[in-house]
């Protein structure tokens, strides 16, 4: 069953990727030669949302399948929910397709997704029991719904990024295009990140630390911590020894105040993430030859930028109240259940809540002081880095009560 | 002149944007400003506004403070900003000092984060959901809704109750989707003013209608849902408040160990942990195989308990009289529920020193056993008798034993983390005999000791942590949430759209407002002209 449900992730993937492919060739091939624009986009982004939804419905097929398997809903782990989070992101991304009929959309939406994907699969994969802790239908009822809220600010995410690929100007220097160019590269620092875990994963290139910390085995037994990197060894945990020699040495010691015994595991993922993505990013400038934003901008040529912003605003608008519900009212009656406080403050909690402030301020901006367009697209792009905070910084770097094993 | 009244004869309240009968700008004369650029925002219909039209007492500028969107958010923004600063160092309630003093606080976070922990701490970020200024940001928060909900509500409500039909041009060709037939175009107002309201009402809307004016309205009432959700939220931090009044809220943690009945503080209640038990997943029960490295996935956390009541609490040095008053296992996300009392399984200590065990030797029949000695940490008995003539007494017991700095033997905390005993043993014989226990060795203070006491494997027992809870305002809390969902779902699923139709000076002049998804009503006017075949365009101004 486990290994039925993972095949038909990986079917998801391919599907996902080649309906991006699909819907890129779909906006941007309509100059080629002896073609009619129109009827290009119709039969090409037709098909590419076919594959979309099939791809969305052998998703769909994972967790069901995950599901039986497991005996409690696919949303335990890092590598579960961020599987989970991108099937509400492609969720999302079909209704307001329907709503709107924007070919385009797809063609950010949709690698947004396979990105959100591809970092699901750096995760550990296994399905564990539950810990006593998660043993409760609010699991299900409280991470699905906080889930949903978040795919669907997502797509107002890609939504905004539309519209300001589609109205900076790229002629001279502004400090909009500068930004913009920042949040291609970081997008790209993940992608950089995703193909290098994979690829060193396969590769079975790891590092051995030995820590100075002790933990204790479940036999009772004193041993000495261990951490294992995937990845070449940049940043070594401090006052560690290399058990197990990588394909480099490690050029530094991790600074000490860097809790937990990952912390420099992590550090070291994050500057091979940074450095790809700038050789990523530096790559592809050399490639095109203008700006990536730039090169980017054919792709939502001609479209009204009031209907970029209006779906951005729109999948804000329908996120705001179910995300409310799921990360913060479910969140807080499981609380209430399992912990006897409604609210206590802890660090996911915290940010949960500052995801909800920093929304509950766009749509005030929005509607009582009239931020719209280019300043409401600028604060969708900064509500999906907060997001971002949430899910994946607080899991793995402050430490807390929703901190997931394995990562 | 009386510039609050207007051409069509209707009196204004000062303030008043737009004339509340007419919808012709009032202002718009004075200032002899292009329509356009004069006419103002639809977001409150025009209305007269307290904190847009008196500023001269300090109730006013207070009024006008807090009703003020901008500070709104600029309060939304600084708690934002004010929450993730308490989220870079763990708060206080997590950090793993187990007994904090102060100090040891204040070292922790220099200790662990080096000069920015010190700071962190010197600035009282370390407690800062809980600071006074904290909570005055929120105290502020609610302020300005309550404010911004009725500086707006009231006017707001006048407004929507009367539709607004038959208006002036200027109001109609100051909305944002405006378009009017060309005075030529061969349309009969009589025909297809009823033609258009047939058509719209078939889309659900509601029609207000005179001889050569039709106004078609929908969905008025998501306009409520910002100050029903804003209501939702008062009544949330009503909730929150609530739980500081006494009586209201009870926070107690209770360490306790198998077979121990405590006392709950500050209720009349006892509560006896019967077993506790850690349970592990079994592979057979895994999902798929699993490398644990040697490590096992827990299962359970499970104490069975019971509750008693004493029924003698009102009676101040009464003996306690217990009466069971639930019973069963207590497991994580499955709290025992009493009446408005939960508690919950929250905390274990596992294989902890319970009782000391030691064999009784009498080194005068060659070692010989004669008895043994069991020595409960928790609840020592004075005397007890090992064997047939033989007793021990317990002279002294320090369960944490320090030397202290008078030389005297003391205790730290009063758990056994280091126990030590001063003994006697006595014979029927006659002999009687000092010892003490410290640290697993047994000294005699006589130099050849009739009886010697030879450490046995101690019982090990598992303490389980529980807390107990009373939240009475969680009801007013939840019920807070739900107002909010309604507001926000009414505020943000449906939108209010209106459609003005309106034949004058031999125009048709079409008009549209809504407060969200202008896409969708400009779709639906544009079926409208099309469907009726009229030769209008709509022009989308770009502002909201």
């Amino acid at each position: 069953m486990i290994t039925i449900s993972n095949w038909l992730l990986n079917a998801a993937f391919i599907l996902y990727v080649c309906s991006s492919i699909l819907f890129v060739v779909a906006v941007t091939g309509k100059q080629w030669s002896g073609r009619d624009p129109r009827e290009h986009e119709r039969r090409f982004g037709g098909l590419a949302y076919i594959l979309a939804v099939i791809g969305f419905l052998s998703h769909a097929g994972y967790i069901v399948t995950r599901w039986i398997a497991s005996g409690h809903s696919p949303t335990s782990n890092m590598f579960e929910f961020m599987a989970f989070l991108d099937f509400c992101i492609i969720f999302a991304y079909l209704i307001l397709y329907r709503i709107y009929r924007l070919t385009v959309l797809g063609a950010f939406v949709i690698p947004l997704g396979i990105l959100m994907l591809g970092y699901a699969y750096v995760f550990p994969k296994e399905a564990t029991p539950l810990i006593p802790a998660l043993q409760s239908y609010w699991l299900q009822i409280h991470v699905t719904t906080a889930a949903l809220g978040e795919g669907i600010l997502s797509v107002g995410f890609a939504a905004g990024l539309m519209y300001l690929v589609r109205t900076v100007p790229q002629q001279g220097k502004s400090r909009a295009n500068l930004w913009l160019e920042i949040v291609l590269s970081v997008v790209l620092m993940l992608v950089g990140f995703i193909v290098l875990d994979s690829t060193f994963s396969r590769l079975d290139q790891n590092t051995v630390f030995q820590l100075p910390t002790q933990q204790m085995t479940n036999t009772g037994q004193v041993v000495n911590q261990q951490v294992t990197y995937t990845l070449p060894a940049i940043v070594a945990p401090a006052g560690a020894t290399i058990v197990k020699q990588g394909p480099m040495n490690p050029l530094m010691e991790a600074p000490t105040w860097m809790e937990g015994k990952d912390a420099a595991r992590k550090l070291n993922t994050m500057i091979w993430s940074i450095l790809s993505g700038l050789v990523l990013y530096g790559g592809l400038r050399l490639l095109v030859r203008k700006r990536l934003g730039a090169a980017l901008q054919r792709t939502v040529e001609g479209i009204e930028p009031e209907l970029l912003d209006e779906i951005s605003y729109r999948a804000i608008a329908i996120g705001y109240p179910v995300f409310t519900l799921g990360a913060l009212i479910f969140a807080m009656i499981w609380a209430e259940e399992a912990w006897g406080r409604f609210w206590g403050w802890d660090p996911k909690e915290t940010w949960a809540f500052i995801v909800w402030l920093f929304y509950s301020a766009y749509l005030h901006l929005r509607l009582s002081r009239g931020w719209v367009g280019e300043k409401s697209a600028w604060m969708s792009v900064i509500g999906f880095v907060i997001i971002l905070i949430t899910l994946v910084v607080v899991n793995l770097v402050i430490a807390g009560l929703h901190s997931y094993a394995g990562v | 002149m009386d510039v609050r009244k207007c051409e069509c004869g209707h009196t204004n309240p000062v303030g008043t944007m737009l004339c509340e009968s007419c919808g012709k700008p009032v202002d718009f004369q004075e200032s002899g400003q292009p329509e356009q650029a004069a006419f103002p925002d639809m977001r409150y219909e025009g209305m007269a506004r307290r904190s847009q039209t008196y500023s001269r007492t300090i109730i006013d500028r207070i009024w006008n403070f807090f009703s003020s969107v901008k500070i709104a958010i600029a309060l939304i923004l600084i708690t934002l900003i004010a929450s993730a600063v308490g989220t870079i160092f763990p708060q206080q309630d997590y950090i793993p000092v187990p007994v904090s003093t102060e100090a040891d606080i204040a070292r922790f976070y220099g200790e662990t984060y080096g000069k920015i922990g010190e700071i962190y701490y010197a600035l009282g970020f370390h407690n800062l959901y809980s600071s006074w200024w904290f909570k005055t940001l929120l105290v502020f928060i609610g302020t300005s809704l309550v404010i911004c909900s009725l500086d707006r509500v009231i006017p707001l409500y006048k407004a929507l109750s009367r539709p607004r039909l038959n208006q002036h041009l200027s109001f109609l060709k100051g909305q944002k989707l405006y378009g009017n037939s060309p005075e030529e175009a061969s349309i009969d107002p009589a025909a297809a003013l009823p033609a258009a309201a047939d058509f719209l009402a078939r889309k659900g809307y509601r029609l207000f209608r005179e001889e050569n004016a039709l106004l078609a309205e929908k969905a008025r009432f998501s306009r409520w849902g910002p100050y029903i959700n804003h209501i939702g939220l008062i009544i949330f931090l009503f909730g929150v408040l609530l739980r500081s009044i006494p009586g209201f809220y009870l926070d107690q943690f209770v360490w306790v160990r198998e077979g121990q009945t405590v006392s709950i503080p500050e209720t009349p209640y006892y509560v006896k942990n019967v077993a506790y038990k850690t349970e592990y997943w079994d592979e057979s029960e895994m999902p798929e195989k699993l490398n644990l490295n040697g490590g096992a996935i827990p299962k359970t956390y499970q104490t069975d308990a019971v509750l008693y009541v004493n029924k003698n609490a009102d009676l101040p040095g009464a003996k306690p009289e217990l009466a069971e008053v639930a019973k069963g296992p207590i497991l994580v996300n499955h709290p025992m529920i009493y009446e408005d009392l939960a508690i919950y399984q929250s905390g274990v200590k596992e294989m902890e020193l319970g009782a000391l065990n030691f064999a009784v030797l009498d080194r005068k029949a060659g070692n010989k056993q004669v008895g043994s000695l069991k020595l409960d940490l928790y609840a020592p008995q004075t005397e007890q008798q090992v064997a047939e003539g033989i007793t021990v007494r317990v002279l002294d017991y320090f369960p944490d034993f320090v030397m202290g700095n008078d030389g005297k033997p003391a205790t730290k905390t009063n758990q056994p983390n280091n126990p030590m005993f001063a003994l006697e043993i006595a014979s029927a014989e006659g002999v009687k005999e000092k010892l003490v226990y410290v640290s697993g060795t047994v000294i005699s203070d006589s130099k050849d000791p009739r009886y010697a006491l030879e450490v046995k494997m101690p019982d090990f027992i598992d303490i389980s942590g529980l807390m107990v809870r009373k939240d009475k305002a969680v009801p007013v809390i939840y019920f807070g949430a739900l107002i909010f969902m309604v507001g926000v779902v009414m505020g943000t699923y449906w939108q209010h759209r209106r459609i003005w139709v309106q034949w004058e000076n031999g125009r048709l002049h079409l008009a549209g407002h809504t407060n969200k998804n202008w896409f969708g009503l400009r779709k639906e006017m544009e079926l409208l002209i099309a469907k009726m075949n009229w030769p209008v365009t709509l022009v989308q101004k770009g502002k909201s």
